[in-house]
């Protein structure tokens, strides 16, 4: 069974259509990629998996239970739509850290207010404190920023802003993260380290879906990958099946001869 | 009168003018607050509600609306509100100008509440999408991201603006005169008046600076205690 199960997402911003019934499944461990040009519903998607935009019509699946529907999204209340959207975590294009906070409370923020909601909170805190930020200085070790635990964001490069955004994501364990083109905002030198984690993560099958303009990456890491087009899945398969054959889509075709150039 | 009598008689009427000045930072700054979130609020009667609100009070001078405040109530109800609680307060326990005060803190509250809400509502607004957007995928609730995220930003943000305002504010006190409040530039008057001194008219003035410095400095203090992120 998919881990993940998106049926006809449909999305309109006024009388613009950007999504126009979109459908696709992703198993657990596996690394999507979604590629396609500007405009063409991307990130749109991912925020629709994020509970950022909702929807105007669709479902979607996680493990089996509808976690949205475009009919009764109306009828939840927040924190219902809180604990439903944390089965996704989000990587942005531009970091959003929270500058006030060092990189170490930049990740133990989230995890110690959602602590906070448990009954045995009081009793426990120091131990839940300590284990959260046993857990932090763990995902920043692997990330390659132990070193930065007290710094502040401003103090850090793009790249390494953008290693804490991953670190502080997976803080919350989710089910699936998803990256809204984590290197586009960095220098080619910067997006190599991050880059790096994105790989590390695939290499111990975390389930991912990156939305990227790299195409020899994207090729690299991606077990399948979707090409939108106009707010459509026009092409998916896996690397091989969408790089190699000639003949399977006109658009992508250009689309990724015009990205390799 | 020698110097130092004067500086005393002086700094009874200073005491007025903080007096204005504090109560109207303690209720005003907070009050500003909710007029912001209505005038930001997605409900649109509310929004035009608060915008209409502020704009009347912005548009006509503090003076006038001291003078409204204090006059309206008996040219409305025949019943000289504030001039009553004067009185009674005098006879009870032998305060003078309750009343008076009552209506220039009054009519001062509400004029910078609508100025300190246009500051606030900048201040937010200038927050990027981003921020309460990240808060939202790490599964944060709204107050906790207004709380936790947000309002520290805003408060780095708006800080030089505040700190402009509340230096105008202790200078605007000087406008409780029009209905005889006894703050420092009517005691000076007064001097004037009945002892045919000018000079320490302009001894006020240094009464206000003063003040205006050690303002200064607090406010440079804070906005050094936040120099240590960038937003």
């Amino acid at each position: 069974m998919p881990i993940l199960e998106v049926k006809n997402f449909r999305k309109s911003f006024g009388k613009t259509e950007v999504l126009k019934g979109v459908d696709f499944t992703l198993e657990k461990g596996e690394v999507l990629v979604i590629i396609g040009s500007s405009g063409s519903g991307k990130t749109t998607l991912l925020r629709c998996l994020n509970f950022l935009e909702t929807p105007d019509a669709g479902t979607m699946q996680v493990g089996g239970e509808e976690i949205f529907s475009a009919e009764t999204v109306h009828m939840l209340k927040d924190d219902e739509i809180r604990r439903r959207r944390s089965h996704f975590g989000l990587v942005f294009q531009n970091f959003n850290l929270f500058p006030q906070y060092t990189v170490l409370k930049n990740i133990c923020l989230a995890p110690m207010l959602k602590a906070k909601e448990q009954p045995d909170f009081k009793k426990n805190k120091e131990r839940y404190q300590r284990e959260i930020e046993e857990n932090a200085k763990n995902l920043l070790t692997e990330v390659g920023l132990s070193e930065k635990a007290n710094s502040y964001p401003c103090e850090l490069s793009g790249g390494q802003q953008q290693r804490v955004a991953i670190a502080r994501a997976l803080a919350l364990s989710p089910d699936i993260l998803c990256f809204d083109e984590p290197t586009s905002a960095l220098d080619p030198e910067l997006t190599a380290e991050v880059l790096r984690v994105l790989r590390e993560l695939a290499s111990r099958h975390t389930t991912m879906i990156i939305v990227t303009h790299e195409m020899a990456f994207a090729r690299e890491i991606a077990d399948r990958i979707i090409f939108m087009d106009e707010g459509i899945v026009a092409a998916h398969g896996t690397p091989e099946e969408l790089f190699g054959s000639e003949q399977i889509n006109e658009h992508l075709h250009r689309f990724i001869r015009a990205m390799e150039q | 009168m020698s110097f130092w009598e004067v500086t005393l008689w002086l700094l009874d009427g200073f005491k007025i003018s903080v007096m204005i000045f504090a109560v109207t930072l303690l209720c005003g700054a907070p009050l500003g607050l909710p007029i912001a979130f209505c005038s930001m609020s997605r409900f649109k009667p509310l929004r035009a509600v608060s915008k209409f609100f502020v704009w009347i009070i912005r548009g006509v001078p503090l003076m006038l609306q001291i003078f409204i405040i204090f006059y309206v109530p008996g040219l409305l109800f025949g019943y000289q509100l504030f001039a009553d609680v004067d009185k009674f307060m005098f006879a009870e326990f032998g305060i003078e100008d309750a009343g008076r005060m009552l209506a220039v803190m009054i009519a001062f509250t509400l004029n910078y509440a609508c100025y300190f809400s246009e500051i606030y509502r900048g201040g937010i607004e200038s927050i990027s999408k981003g921020q309460y957007e990240a808060g939202q995928v790490l599964g944060m609730t709204k107050s906790q991201i207004f709380f936790k995220i947000v309002l520290l930003q805003v408060v780095k943000r708006i800080l030089p603006p505040m700190s402009n305002e509340i230096i105008t504010l202790i200078k605007d006190t000087a406008l409780a005169n029009c209905i005889m409040v006894c703050e420092i530039i009517k005691q000076a008057q007064e001097l004037a008046a009945t002892k045919a001194l000018i000079w320490p008219l302009f001894y006020t003035g240094v009464f206000y600076l003063l003040f205006v410095g050690v303002l200064t400095i607090l406010f440079g203090y804070f906005e050094k205690k936040l120099s240590y992120f960038r937003s």
